[in-house]
């Protein structure tokens, strides 16, 4: 992803990129912040390109977040609802790929539940790809605005201490923030239940706690990830209410904490069951400013990729000369 | 071929010029009321300061100071690969019905100036625009002409006009630099 362009033709996730372009990302997103606070909340800058959101998982926070960030670079867009679920992915995608091509499209965001979906499609078409979450894998742009929040509370991001709490597992936004928040200096822990924490978390270089107290107490910030309520019935932990009892982030617990902790959440939040309702409304949470980074960050990622030069990427080359995989 | 360097305004004769440059502005607009100085990214910024720095010696009146970056309206974005970085935009308030004094350092093409009244359009409609530069080297390729000057030179077009300012260049010149066969 390195070379002459600053980012290069894709946004895929956060472990390929170095300190220094997550660094430009943010400090990009610096100037975008103010647009979105105009009486005409539009730049000319991708004027005559056409942005496709390619969804094949339901999104509407990311899909509307993302629209937000191109309709204000004056892009044009098409969103693209797709389902995943009867055919055979790898042909679909590259089917979509043809397709889209063959349309003359600038860029494409893509959310997809297999985990390498948006490198697979990068490699095929000369469009930039942004991933908008790709199965277990990454969501480079959630984990961007997260940085971008903590960045805007603590005015650094080297040194903090940064508790990722709940379902690990299962979450791309856990390992997009686990990659950008140590690529600039953080240290990161993470807190939940054995069930919901990938075996080899420790190889990632965090911390690992199992009480829900002791995070808390470490902690400059809690980043508490939506538990997948499709989990339950899946048998990774017993019940909503055991979870709330030992994992729930609640009042009482921040508290008896020895500094104020920073609380953030990607959403959807369960309240009551990861989150209480007190600490999500609470004096300490950036929640909704976290909603308000995510459009400025999704900009500077579409205006920086706007300048990445496709004929740098050498698979797109072999897909002109027909060698399609 | 070498770089031949040409000190056109020292640092004194800078001051001298912004002097007389934040008197005509004041002079043309009968005073400061609803006047609005917008610097343009960067040294068009430091050089905003300096003018209501200048205003407020001599009027004791304090103008207030936008800064203006065009990055986003460039007319050349599609051409140029890697995307320049975008700096800070800030309009103070509402510029509806005032008079607004763009200022920048050197006045060249004329695309800046175009991205610049662009933008300041997305903010409201002022009854007046005007254009005050350090500098104009000529080589216009737009119809846009300034209303305050500072130095006007005729330099050729593979020539460079570097205005240097005291917070990012330690120090504060017009320097013109060409080339020339030894």
């Amino acid at each position: 992803m390195t070379g002459g362009a600053p980012l290069g033709k894709d946004l895929l996730g956060l472990e390929p990129l170095s300190g220094e372009q997550i660094t430009l990302i943010l400090d990009t997103a610096e100037p975008f912040k103010e647009i979105s606070e105009r009486a005409i909340k539009k730049v000319p800058t991708l004027r005559g390109s056409t942005v496709v959101n390619l969804f094949f998982e339901n999104s509407t926070r990311t899909r509307v977040s993302f629209e937000f960030a191109e309709k204000r670079l004056s892009a044009d867009t098409v969103n693209v609802a797709a389902s995943a679920s009867s055919v055979s992915k790898g042909e679909t995608l590259v089917d979509t790929a043809r397709n889209l091509e063959a349309m003359r499209i600038d860029m494409v965001v893509m959310r997809h539940p297999s985990s390498g979906a948006a490198a697979f499609l990068a490699d095929r078409i000369e469009s930039n790809v942004i991933n908008a979450g790709d199965g277990t894998h990454e969501h480079p742009t959630q984990g961007l605005l997260d940085l971008l929040t903590l960045r805007d509370h603590f005015k650094k991001i080297d040194g903090l201490k940064v508790c990722i709490c709940g379902d690990v597992l299962h979450s791309r936004v856990a390992r997009s923030n686990i990659w950008g928040l140590r690529k600039l200096g953080a240290e990161v822990a993470v807190c939940g239940p054995r069930s919901l924490l990938p075996s080899a978390i420790d190889e990632m270089g965090v911390t690992v706690f199992s009480r829900i107290e002791e995070a808390i107490e470490w902690s400059d910030a809690l980043n508490i990830l939506r538990l997948q309520l499709e989990r339950m019935t899946s048998g990774y932990i017993p019940s909503l209410r055991e979870y709330n009892r030992y994992f729930g982030v609640t009042r009482e617990r921040l508290e008896r904490a020895p500094r104020d902790v920073l609380i953030l959440h990607p959403g959807p939040m369960n309240r009551g069951v990861e989150i209480d309702s007190d600490v999500a409304d609470g004096p300490h949470s950036v929640i909704l400013p976290q909603v308000t980074n995510g459009v400025a960050v999704r900009m500077a990622v579409l205006y920086l990729l706007s300048g990445g030069r496709p004929e740098q990427a050498e698979a797109a080359k072999t897909v002109k000369s027909g060698a399609l995989a | 071929m070498t770089d031949h360097t040409e000190t056109i305004l020292d640092a004194n004769a800078v001051e001298r010029t912004l002097r007389r440059m934040a008197g005509e502005i004041v002079e043309s607009n009968g005073g400061t009321d609803n006047l609005v100085i917008v610097g343009i990214q960067r040294r068009g910024v430091q050089l905003a300061d300096r003018i209501v720095t200048l205003i407020e010696a001599s009027d004791g009146v304090t103008v207030p100071r936008g800064a203006l970056d065009i990055t986003l309206y460039r007319d050349d974005l599609q051409t140029i690969g890697p995307r320049p970085v975008v700096g800070a935009t800030d309009v103070p308030g509402a510029i509806d019905g005032s008079t607004v004094v763009i200022v920048d350092d050197a006045l060249f093409t004329g695309r800046t100036i175009r991205a610049a009244l662009d933008e300041l359009a997305d903010f409201g409609r002022p009854a007046r625009i005007e254009l005050a530069v350090l500098i104009d080297r000529g080589g216009r390729e737009l119809p846009i002409q300034p209303d305050v000057v500072g130095r006007k030179i005729e330099a050729r077009s593979g020539d460079r006009v570097d205005v240097l300012v005291e917070d990012l260049d330690g120090r504060s010149a017009v320097v013109l630099v060409s080339k020339r066969f030894e």
